[in-house]
């Protein structure tokens, strides 16, 4: 059943979606979590440690955005500080070491947009992110589950493969933001949403994600069960590939290509 | 509009007719009030200083004023001019806008690449434009930059930028995005051939540009008072509603936080690059 963009925006923004724990819980068996990137301190909005994955070790990163007030206020709403992308960073390095395949989970509405995170230097940490995800020589997916609100998402998301849930979105920006910077009135979101191109199906055709994760089991044990196969027979084909860093360099290179003529 | 006009080359400001509002006429001299000093200069004067007034204010400048100040005298050979963006998600009024952009800043595109030298040492340079929808990144951007990072590791040339920029440009959407991850993948890869990379920051270098190759050179320098951030600071404002601190994503602040070299003066800059590219010969 085809929906209007706006509709997928309000879906992925759910507060009964499940989050980033939620599928750490039911896709993956024995999850450690570690915290801090050792630098400044630990952000609640990024979650990541070890686990199986059938069995075969894997590093796991999620941003979390919590279900009840309380969880989300705790997990700033999903909206990670630049410790968070340090830490996440610097798990992605230690799975690197120990030739762990690395899953990130990526659901918010952005980087968090405060003065502490200018301060800490937001914008470095996504970019530091970016350069060293590019070399990374371990594979690395990662799925839209909700919220892909840009470099904040973007940032978890220089992968061999990207999926999205069929309701997830994934944008440049808000379509609010949007709305309002181009037309000054934050009420056009809905057609904003229409012009961004957000939702998983667009970002297929557009070339930005592998696969579509259909939603109408969302939640339940078959979903959770259906996306563990998937990335178990996923990591395993990539593992043997010996050219996967090259190859992720020319996922991203010929992306928006067609669009520039010369 | 103003603005704009006032970015042009001094012939064209000159005999446009259409003078920037700022700009007083009084004994037949052209002025132009400085924001900060709020004290009238002369536009020759301004010109001869490579638009920084007296006070150390440093006007925002065109990519191609940029060039000829930094630039040895005819050295700068652009490339990748061919490379031009289009209207890939058929977005409202984004045709419309491009062609805005061209006309006020005769520019293809928010960035100029190419090779120069500076002060004798060979170099891949990219320079982005203020007048091109405040230098925003989308396709073509990008692809301009990761070819000219391309062309740098291929021909081992290190690479001086300059950036100005609102961010990824939301018309192109997720393809602006994952230019992003395109340039940083092209710096990386730059960088693994221990090649040097320098980048001026210049008012303002904001959003996904900050998020990205802004921010992942091996020498950050940028310049006096500019504005150097992730999130705008009205959304900042918005999002914490807390009263910003003093020099809140200027500069100064961002040096103090870590995250910069050097802040040099506009008029000190070529000799400052000129010294660290013969620093790193071969690199």
């Amino acid at each position: 059943m085809s929906q209007v963009p706006y509709t997928r925006v309000k879906l992925a923004r759910d507060n009964a979606r499940p989050t980033g724990l939620d599928y750490i819980q039911h896709i993956f068996q024995g999850f450690v979590e570690f915290h801090g990137d050792r630098r400044f301190g630990d952000d609640p909005a990024i979650v990541g440690g070890i686990a199986r994955l059938n069995g075969m070790p894997v590093t796991v990163i999620a941003i979390e955005k919590g279900h009840t007030a309380k969880e989300r206020s705790f997990r700033n709403f999903g909206a990670p500080h630049p410790e968070g992308y340090r830490k996440a960073l610097r798990l992605m390095k230690q799975a690197e070491k120990f030739g762990r395949p690395i899953i990130c989970l990526v659901d918010t509405s952005g980087a968090y947009c405060g003065i502490g995170a200018e301060e800490r230097g937001q914008g470095q940490a996504i970019a530091e992110n970016l350069l060293e995800m590019s070399t990374l020589c371990v594979p690395i997916i990662s799925i839209v589950i909700g919220e892909g609100g840009s470099g904040g998402a973007l940032a978890l998301a220089l992968a061999d493969q990207v999926w999205m849930l069929e309701n997830a979105v994934y944008s440049v920006i808000s379509p609010e933001g949007c709305a309002s910077i181009l037309w000054k009135d934050a009420a056009k979101a809905e057609a904003a949403a229409a012009s961004l191109k957000l939702t998983a199906e667009d970002a297929k055709n557009l070339g930005v994600v592998e696969r579509v994760i259909p939603e109408q089991n969302l939640g339940k044990t078959m979903f959770y069960d259906h996306i563990r196969e998937l990335l178990a027979q996923e990591m395993e084909m990539l593992s043997r590939n010996p050219e996967l860093v090259s190859q992720r360099y020319d996922r991203f290179r010929q992306i928006g290509c067609d669009g520039v003529t010369g | 509009m103003a603005f704009i006009n006032f970015l042009k080359p001094k012939n064209q400001l000159e005999e446009g007719g259409r003078s920037a509002a700022p700009v007083h006429q009084d004994d037949g001299e052209p002025e132009k009030t400085c924001p900060n000093c709020h004290k009238p200069i002369a536009l020759s004067r301004l010109w001869a200083e490579n638009l920084v007034c007296p006070c150390g204010y440093h006007f925002r400048m065109t990519a191609r004023q940029r060039i000829a100040t930094i630039a040895d005298k005819g050295s700068f050979q652009e490339l990748f001019r061919q490379v031009k963006g289009g209207n890939p998600l058929a977005f409202p009024g984004y045709d419309g806008k491009l062609e805005t952009a061209k006309t006020a800043s005769g520019e293809e595109e928010a960035v100029l690449c190419g090779t120069a030298s500076i002060g004798g040492n060979k170099c891949c340079l990219f320079v982005m434009e203020p007048g091109f929808m405040m230098g925003s990144m989308g396709s073509a951007v990008g692809e301009r930059i990761t070819m000219l990072f391309e062309f740098a590791a291929r021909h081992r040339l290190p690479v001086v930028g300059f950036t100005v920029s609102g961010g990824a440009r939301m018309q192109e959407g997720l393809l602006s995005l994952m230019q992003m991850a395109k340039t940083s993948a092209a710096v990386k890869r730059h960088s693994d051939a221990s090649l040097l990379y320098v980048v001026v920051l210049t008012d303002p270098t904001t959003g996904g540009v900050t998020a990205s190759f802004a921010m992942e050179a091996d020498i950050i320098l940028a310049e006096p008072g500019a504005t150097v951030g992730f999130a705008g600071a009205r959304v900042v404002e918005q999002t914490t509603r807390k009263a910003l601190p003093k020099e809140f994503q200027k500069a100064e602040f961002v040096l103090r936080h870590g995250f910069v070299d050097a802040i040099v003066p506009r008029n000190r800059q070529k000799q400052y690059l000129t010294e660290l590219l013969s620093m790193h010969q071969g690199g």
